[in-house]
């Protein structure tokens, strides 16, 4: 690779415990939780009733007026992302098309690349169950009057709601960002992969700042109806959202759905540090990996990620000696999280159990294809605080888990920090970040 | 700098099960559109897709069991696969470094589990909504885990892992129409940069599903030809009026050369350039002047070290919509001048428009193209629009002097990729 270095010069959070990396890494340190009974519907019969759902929120105020007639045909996932991209230019002090008040740009356009992962965005049923029940004869759907009249009770531009690239599209919009540009699906792994994309811009020279992440919302019946189907949501424990989640822990019995964006701005080293930017942490190495098992959906796997850690830890140069703290999935399923544990332990060895290891899950639910990107946000900024928060409901840790989870916060010297997360599927994603 | 070529091709597409008879077919200027077959579109805006007919995987491979929950585009992802693996002696070869193979797609994501989906809706259907008292005990008694699941573009990557035992590293990437040229342009990168070794890319997409269709048909992006259907789609045609929805899976075997030279592969092209952008304009159209597209085609030129006089042929992103067509030629005057004459053709004129399968299966006509020194037409091309002036190859194959070739792709919402290949000699 030449010798162009990728930094973290932005960090973008919209989370169910707030608006903002600061707001929602203090509430973390202080041992918040994000998961209440959800009311973007109404949960009914749904075995499970709680989620990590973002409060008070509405994708308007982060987009600039001109382009609000916008917002309509916007996804949950795309404003999502769109609140998160604004606050991560903002905190990287970039002026862009949608941060400025005019078109002044600190970066030229086509320098700036964007790579954001996506889920398979849900369909929202009511607005489709409007027009499909248009469509029923003798108590069935009939294809014949959908599409002599049916379709046409949908909205024109319905298929660009759902489209998984229109998250990386409307940020490209919004901000006048004409670099290179991509979207990512590998479910939770994406905004590792999107990020080692995203550096890899930067480091071959296509771009000199990039934004990078990832976002989606499972909150929605379609989303439920899935994670259900795997067996991974904690159905026992509705009375108790709080305590629900328990990552690593011997008592874990399921996750639960969540939502939420983390972006970052990933920038060259000198062009930060000519514009006096302030400087999170460098991306120093990036690692994928798959595992062949990931077909079979049923069985628990981690997607290979010791593999992918190790191979970012090589590209890093860096050992397990040196690492001082790693942010984990966590996902609360008892199968995943000892798969995870055991992929750790084969990357980082006889020193796992002594380096400090942390999961959000617990507080914020499965963010999907936010959740490596919300790793990566929250990395940055324990890096800059020198805190690490505590992990929620770890109390007993799980037969065969041996990582250091702390149910306390940590104040610690992080100089270098591995974040890793797989998908169901089977694909991993790892992203090594040093203090410069 | 590490040089990247291409060992292995295989495809599934709606005029062909195999690189060969794909290619004949293209040469021959036969037209894939049909009546669609999958679902009742009588009375659709558009009645009419470029399907694939006649496929079974256990045509393609002995083990097909394995991946019997493998969706409509997994399994032609599977089956193309397998094709490119075979082709490029992967099978034969014992020096595979499965920790240094990687997979990278731009895969689309599976058709719902439509008259179980809308049935629930029809079902759990009460003053106006979806009553969530009815629709989860419905639900989680009728859908299906695979069913569900496979629907993540995701699955694709992991099907492919699982039939040649991969572990590298594992991407997909779903930029709409561009998403497999983005995919092959990005897996190059990580092998000329050291990250991977071998990786098997390209796409997978079908959208001939009801939902596809009215998709498509409300933004009023298809042709409604449906009185002449098999010459619908009619790139850089005066009367072209939409594309026509395609299906298929196009998979390549890129790996480095030094490894490809040291077993002894045969080389089949070379990935010299690679460029991208993003038009940053508006989620429904394309920037007009053609910006985002002629900056994608010059980052490629730039990046392969190559002048637009060593372009020997365009496979143009050509999708027969009245704006596509009229923006590119723009863009690529913009980058090649006003008076080229550089030849360019669109394939989906026979092949219909493959989506996120679309760029890997124009790629393996490029290659192609190079191999037998014949550029295949742009068909249904008899009224030139005015503002669509260059050479497009119309209705006759050209034999020509071929060794440099540019594949575009521009997908919906301004994300534009380019790649350019050689011989690789």
């Amino acid at each position: 690779m030449p010798d162009r270095r990728a930094v973290l010069t932005g960090l973008g959070v919209v989370s169910p415990l707030g608006i903002g990396v600061d707001d929602t890494f203090q509430a973390l340190l202080d041992g918040a939780s994000g998961l209440r009974t959800f009311d973007l519907f109404d949960p009914g019969n749904f075995p499970v009733t709680f989620a990590g759902q973002i409060q008070d929120f509405s994708a308007r105020r982060f987009v600039p007026k001109s382009y609000r007639k916008a917002v309509k045909v916007m996804a949950r996932d795309i404003e999502i992302v769109v609140a998160a991209a604004d606050q991560a230019f903002r905190n990287a002090d970039l002026e862009t098309r949608g941060t400025s008040d005019g078109e002044e740009m600190t970066v030229p356009a086509k320098r700036i690349g964007c790579n954001i992962g996506a889920g398979l965005i849900c369909t929202e049923l009511n607005e489709l169950g409007v027009a499909i029940n248009t469509a029923v004869k003798d108590g069935k759907f009939d294809y014949k009057l959908w599409g002599e009249t049916g379709i046409n009770n949908l909205t024109p531009l319905w298929l660009l709601k759902y489209l998984p690239n229109m998250l990386s599209c409307h940020v490209t919009i919004i901000h006048n960002a004409r670099g290179p540009s991509n979207c990512i699906t590998c479910g939770d792994a994406s905004g590792h992969l999107a990020t080692a994309e995203a550096a890899m811009y930067i480091m071959r020279n296509t771009a000199d700042v990039a934004i990078s992440g990832g976002a989606e919302s499972k909150i929605n019946p379609m989303g439920l109806l899935r994670q259900g189907l795997l067996g991974r949501l904690c159905t026992t424990r509705n009375d108790r959202p709080t305590e629900a989640i328990r990552p690593f822990d011997a008592d874990a019995d399921g996750t639960t759905v969540g939502e939420g964006g983390g972006l970052v701005i990933v920038e060259e080293l000198e062009h930060a540090r000519q514009r006096g930017a302030r400087i999170y942490a460098e991306v120093a190495g990036f690692g994928a990996a798959c595992d062949p098992a990931g077909i079979e959906i049923e069985k628990a796997t981690a997607g290979n990620l010791g593999l992918a850690v190790r191979n970012a830890m090589t590209m890093a140069g860096v050992t397990a000696d040196d690492v001082d703290a790693i942010f984990t999935q966590g996902t609360g399923v008892p199968g995943e999280d000892l798969a995870e544990a055991v992929a750790w332990k084969s990357a980082l060895g006889e020193r796992t159990a002594s380096i400090p290891a942390y999961s959000y899950t617990a507080a914020m639910g499965t963010l999907y294809a936010g959740t490596a990107g919300m790793q990566l946000a929250l990395a940055g900024k324990a890096i800059e605080a020198g805190k690490l928060p505590p992990t929620r409901n770890h109390t007993q840790p799980a037969e065969g888990c041996e990582l250091s989870v702390a149910a306390e916060a940590r104040n610690l010297d992080l100089n270098c920090v591995v974040c890793a997360a797989f998908t169901v599927g089977g694909q991993s994603g790892a992203v090594v970040l040093k203090k410069v | 700098m590490r040089r990247v070529v291409i060992t292995g091709m295989g495809t599934i597409n709606p005029l062909g099960h195999d690189v060969d008879s794909t290619w004949q077919a293209l040469l021959d200027g036969q037209l894939a559109p049909s009546p669609i077959e999958l679902f009742d579109a009588s009375t659709f805006p558009t009645t009419f897709a470029a399907q694939v007919k006649d496929f079974s995987l256990a045509d393609h491979l002995d083990d097909a069991d394995k991946h019997g929950h493998a969706g409509r585009h997994c399994q032609f992802a599977i089956a193309a696969a397998q094709q490119a693996w075979t082709q490029a002696g992967l099978d034969a070869w014992d020096g595979l470094d499965p920790e240094r193979t990687g997979i990278y797609l731009g895969s689309g994501e599976g058709s719902l589990d439509f008259e179980k989906f809308v049935g629930l809706l029809v079902d759990s259907w009460k003053d106006g909504q979806v009553d969530t008292d009815v629709w989860p005990k419905l639900a989680f008694e009728r859908m299906e885990l695979h069913r569900e699941i496979e629907q993540e573009s995701n699955m694709v990557v992991a099907h492919l892992a699982a039939q040649f035992d991969i572990v590298g590293p594992a991407f997909n990437v779903l930029t709409a129409c561009a998403a497999s040229t983005q995919a092959l342009g990005e897996a190059a990168m990580q092998i000329r940069y050291g990250m991977a070794e071998t990786i098997v890319s390209g796409g997978a997409h079908s959208m001939i599903h009801p939902f596809g269709l009215t998709g498509f048909n409300r933004l009023t992006a298809l042709s409604q030809r449906n009185d002449d259907i098999p010459t619908a789609s009619r790139p850089f045609d005066l009367t072209r009026e939409g594309f026509v929805l395609g299906e298929g899976a196009s998979i390549l075997i890129i790996e480095s050369y030094e490894q490809a030279k040291a077993r002894g592969a045969d080389i089949l092209a070379e990935i010299v350039g690679y460029g991208a952008s993003a038009d940053a304009f508006r989620i429904t159209d394309q920037d007009p002047e053609g910006d985002g597209a002629a900056t994608s085609m010059r980052a490629a030129l730039d990046d392969a070290g190559v002048s637009t006089d060593d372009i020997d042929y365009i496979s143009a992103h050509g999708t027969g919509t009245k704006q596509n067509d009229q923006v590119e030629t723009r863009a690529m005057k913009a980058v090649f001048g006003d008076e080229t004459t550089v030849p360019i053709s669109s394939a989906k004129s026979m092949l219909g428009h493959l989506i996120a399968a679309a760029g890997a299966t124009e790629l393996i006509t490029c290659i192609r193209a190079m191999r037998d020194q014949v550029l295949p037409p742009t068909m249904n091309l008899h009224a030139p629009d005015p503002e669509c002036d260059l050479d497009y190859i119309p209705n006759e194959p050209r034999k020509a002097e071929v060794r440099t070739v540019m594949s575009n792709s521009f997908g919906f919402g301004g994300q534009n990729n380019t790649l350019i290949l050689t011989t690789g000699e």
